[in-house]
């Protein structure tokens, strides 16, 4: 019965598809048919078998790996808030997992803060492919799946919904589709978005009040909360022994960014992207080398007493090199987001190259800048912009063994190339 | 004497066989190994059973010209005239003594043309009484380069020799630097030529030893390594013995392995059941079109081998071995590379296999997120082929998804062993940037070695005919 009820739904949007072919609502039409069924397309020549993989499947594994940090981060979000309450008032608060922090008070006020901000940032995004999908004609493309879900996850639980929803429109209007959409885009939308947050409202994505539920609107009353990240301690040159220990930091209860703070779900998840074949391990591996080298140096100048305990920077640089890993969102950087393949290097060894560098900046830019101590998405975009460079040279090394190659081998058909060639190596 | 001055002996005795061997490519030897680390092995359901069963007798005939890609043909018979087998029935307008000759002897019953009068498919009705043209025997031994030039094109077997760049019929007025034949398959289904060539071994050396001679380089003849193919023993070929997971069979990666083609140079290659006909021709002085084909795929009751000739209709084969389902797609060749064909269409030129597997034009309830047991991939994503080594899967026709952007990178690097960046160099092909297309080594390659990539695409694309519309593009803008 319910069978028969299926096929009955199946035939009937297949008649509505062939109605709506060449309609400008198509597209729209067809985003919701696909997400239903899987389409009914073969091949024609060509390879007429192709593998099970398509971009759904790809971005869907994607966002499989994303729901942990969410919902980790609905705990956090609600516990981080009620121990800032507890420190203001003076009560000291001891960490218990099941005591006070799977809790449904903090689950709840988390969902009510987090889940909103994912329904505006799914809901204004692909409102946007939609539209331009409808206007230039082509298929809704799976791209804002993934930065939908990664949105959420790198903004401050306190901010605006308008503000966010701006950002997105100017993180995937320029972002992306001006570039052509899906896969023709030089920068990550999702961090395009986060910095067109912090460059268009500063005060609000800065500071030392936005990462905690209702630290900004508490201040200067009587119920002040503190709402400081552990890289804004630093950068203040106060230490986070006796307020954070390793294993917070590690598991992630600390304020920060909605979902960059467990840099153990950040493995987990990299590790479920490496095994399943979807992101790549040389980028997350070498970025990793990259921020711990960046680390190392800057522990050997604190510690060989280049700048004085004094300096502004002393307290992010004789941060111990490793630690810079599981704080701030270089963890979720290196996993989510270095890892795009569409901005990303594109050639294997181009890749190492690329996300070194990436590890080697975020580091370089936390402890350098004075305005906000965090620079992986800024590191990170900047390297978007020289990944097809790093690519160039790369595949320049491949075009000159070629040549090489070719000016090397003897060369039986005298054509007009080895003409050519002759009048070149002469 | 002591082992290490044997090796020095021997080393020195190797190296001046290497100063002579352009002088004399056909003196020597020597086997080399391929391993192919980076493929994919696609197994399916429906391999052809190692027997043999003689094909009923087909009434009529055909050319595909769309075999011959880039050729344009020019007819030498009229529709309704009678034609022997081997006779010419048409050729090569650029180069007129380029002919395909008949294969069995009839009456041209139709030349189907289409836009624009190109012609489609010729077709022959077959009479109850052959007749064949003898042709006069050559020793192929003795003969010159151009007598067996000239003999090849008389007798209609130089279409089988195609070369590199562009994937067209050989120019006789070029001269390769080598050629290669690939005796081994990975393909998934494809004839098994260890067992499709038993017996043929005589046939095989003379067209080695004939071919040997329009080259100054080598003839480069591949092998499976744990095979027992009879192409082992020839001699005046490199023997190469490959292994590894598809594509170590295909000549492209062999060739991209053993002497990649550099931008001028030409490359021959033939198939190994194309030598057969060939090595037959040279030592009788009759064109025998009769090759051992397979019948594979899952839509086919009893995949076997079938002996028939090259243009039969694919219906006296398929339904003596009946089917399993109603709605399947005929394709002349490998699931990977071949032509998309008919049920009443004919037996291609090239091709010793014929695949049936099930169309897939439905739709699948969630089909993009929910796991997948049952079918191939390349990734971990929620498909488990990889949990299922020894499994073999019965694939249809569903593209698995929608045409995208290229989005997802390093896939193709995982499946595509020549020293080429496979993205890189679609993507030239696909803004037509020459120059890109040339340095990225455009040359080197033909459709068929990107069938690997398109396989696994995520973004569907289509590869294989990108990469045909690449070489058109560079081969009508440089030549």
């Amino acid at each position: 019965m319910s069978r028969d009820k299926r096929l009955t739904f199946k035939k009937r949007l297949h008649i509505i598809k062939h109605q709506m072919r060449g309609k400008k609502m198509a597209p729209a039409f067809n985003a919701f048919h696909t997400f239903l069924f899987a389409p009914d397309e073969t091949t024609h020549n060509g390879s007429h078998v192709r593998a099970a993989d398509d971009l759904k499947r790809t971005m869907n594994t994607v966002i499989m790996s994303l729901i942990p940090i969410l919902i980790f981060s609905m705990f956090n979000t609600g516990y981080q808030h009620f121990a800032a309450i507890d420190a203001a008032a003076g009560v000291s608060r001891e960490l218990s997992l099941f005591g006070n922090f799977f809790t449904f008070e903090n689950f709840w006020l988390g969902l009510t803060l987090v889940l909103p901000i994912v329904i505006v940032s799914y809901g204004v995004g692909l409102l946007i492919e939609f539209i331009f999908a409808v206007i230039k004609g082509h298929e809704v493309e799976e791209g804002y799946l993934v930065t939908g879900m990664l949105v959420p996850l790198i903004v401050p639980v306190d901010t605006p919904l308008w503000m966010l929803a701006v950002a997105i429109v100017f993180g995937v209007v320029i972002g992306k589709e001006v570039f052509g959409g899906t896969g023709m885009n030089i920068l990550n939308p999702a961090l395009t978005i986060r910095a067109f947050l912090f460059f268009a409202y500063p005060t609000w994505m800065s500071g030392d009040k936005v990462w905690v539920h209702q630290a900004m609107e508490r201040t200067g009353t009587a119920d002040a909360i503190s709402g400081e990240t552990i890289l804004g301690y630093l950068a203040q040159n106060n230490s986070v022994e006796g307020v954070y220990s390793i294993s917070d930091m590690f598991f992630g209860f600390i304020p920060g960014s909605i979902g960059e703070t467990s840099a153990f779900l950040c493995l987990l998840g990299g590790l479920f992207l490496v095994f399943s074949k979807i992101a790549s391990w040389r980028i997350m591996v070498s970025a990793v080398i990259g921020a711990l080298a960046m680390g190392l140096i800057f522990n050997g100048i604190a510690d060989a007493g280049i700048i004085s305990e004094s300096s502004n920077f002393y307290g992010l640089m004789s941060f111990d090199f490793w630690q810079h890993l599981i704080v701030g969102g270089l963890a979720f950087g290196i996993v989510f987001m270095a890892t795009d393949p569409v901005t990303g290097s594109q050639t294997n060894r181009g890749k190492w190259i690329y996300g070194f560098l990436i590890g080697l900046l975020s580091v370089m830019i936390r402890v350098f800048n004075p305005a906000y101590p965090e620079g992986v998405f800024l590191a990170i975009l900047l390297m978007n912009v020289f990944a097809p460079t790093i690519d160039h040279y790369v595949i320049r090394g491949n075009v000159r063994r070629r040549m090489k190659r070719r000016k090397q081998a003897r060369i039986y058909a005298p054509t007009a190339a080895a003409e050519e060639l002759e009048a070149e190596t002469v | 004497m002591p082992n290490f001055l044997v090796n020095y002996y021997d080393r020195k005795a190797l190296s001046s066989i290497f100063d002579a061997k352009f002088s004399n490519p056909n003196g020597y030897l020597m086997s080399t190994d391929i391993r192919i680390k980076k493929g994919l092995h696609i197994n399916l359901v429906g391999a052809a059973e190692l027997t043999n069963s003689k094909a009923v007798l087909s009434n009529v005939y055909a050319f595909n010209l769309n075999d011959f890609h880039g050729m344009t043909p020019k007819m030498l018979v009229k529709e309704g005239a009678e034609v022997k087998a081997g006779e010419p029935i048409f050729y090569n307008k650029d180069i007129p003594e380029m002919q395909f000759v008949s294969p069995v002897s009839g009456e041209i019953a139709a030349i189907e043309r289409g836009a624009r009068r190109r012609i489609l498919m010729i077709k022959i009705l077959a009479d109850k009484e052959q007749s064949q043209v003898q042709h006069e025997k050559i020793d192929h031994l003795s003969a010159n380069a151009e007598e067996i030039k000239s003999f090849l094109l008389k007798t209609g077997c130089w279409p089988f020799i195609k070369q590199r760049p562009y994937d067209f019929i050989a120019n006789p007025e070029t001269t390769p630097k080598s050629i290669f034949i690939s005796a081994y398959t990975t393909a998934p289904l494809a004839a098994d030529l260890d067992y499709v060539l038993q017996g043929k071994e005589k046939a095989l050396q003379a067209a080695v030893t004939a071919l040997g001679k329009l080259t100054p380089g080598d003839v480069h003849v591949s092998i499976g390594k744990k095979g027992n193919s009879p192409m082992a023993q020839l001699s005046g070929a490199k023997i190469h013995k490959v292994s590894g997971p598809h594509p170590a069979g295909l000549v492209g990666t062999q060739i991209n392995k053993i002497d990649p083609i550099n931008k001028g140079e030409l490359v021959w290659t033939l198939s190994p059941q194309d030598l057969v006909i060939i090595g037959e021709c040279l030592l009788s002085g009759i064109f025998n079109p009769e090759r051992l084909i397979a019948l594979v795929g899952s839509a086919v009751k009893n995949p076997k081998y079938f002996t028939t000739k090259i243009g039969a209709e694919i219906a006296t084969f398929l339904y003596g071995s009946g089917v399993n389902i109603k709605r399947f797609r005929v394709i002349n060749g490998d699931v990977l590379t071949g032509l998309r064909s008919k049920q009443d269409g004919h037996l291609g030129f090239y091709n010793n296999t014929v695949s049936c597997i099930p169309e897939g034009d439905d739709y699948e309830f969630f089909g993009w997120n929910k796991p997948v047991f049952n079918k191939v991939s390349a990734t971990r994503a929620l498909t488990f082929s990889w949990m299922q080594p020894k499994k073999k899967f019965d694939l249809d026709t569903n593209t698995n998804g929608e045409h995208r952007a290229f989005v997802v990178t390093g896939m193709y690097e995982k499946v595509f062993p020549l020293d080429i960046y496979p993205l890189q160099l679609l993507k030239a092909c696909m803004v037509k940037d020459l120059d890109e297309m040339e340095q990225l080594g455009l040359y080197e390659v033909i459709p068929e070695d990107f069938s690997l990539t398109e396989f696994v695409c995520i973004s569907k694309q289509p590869h294989q005919q990108i990469i045909r519309e690449g070489l058109d593009l560079l081969h009508q803008e440089i030549g």
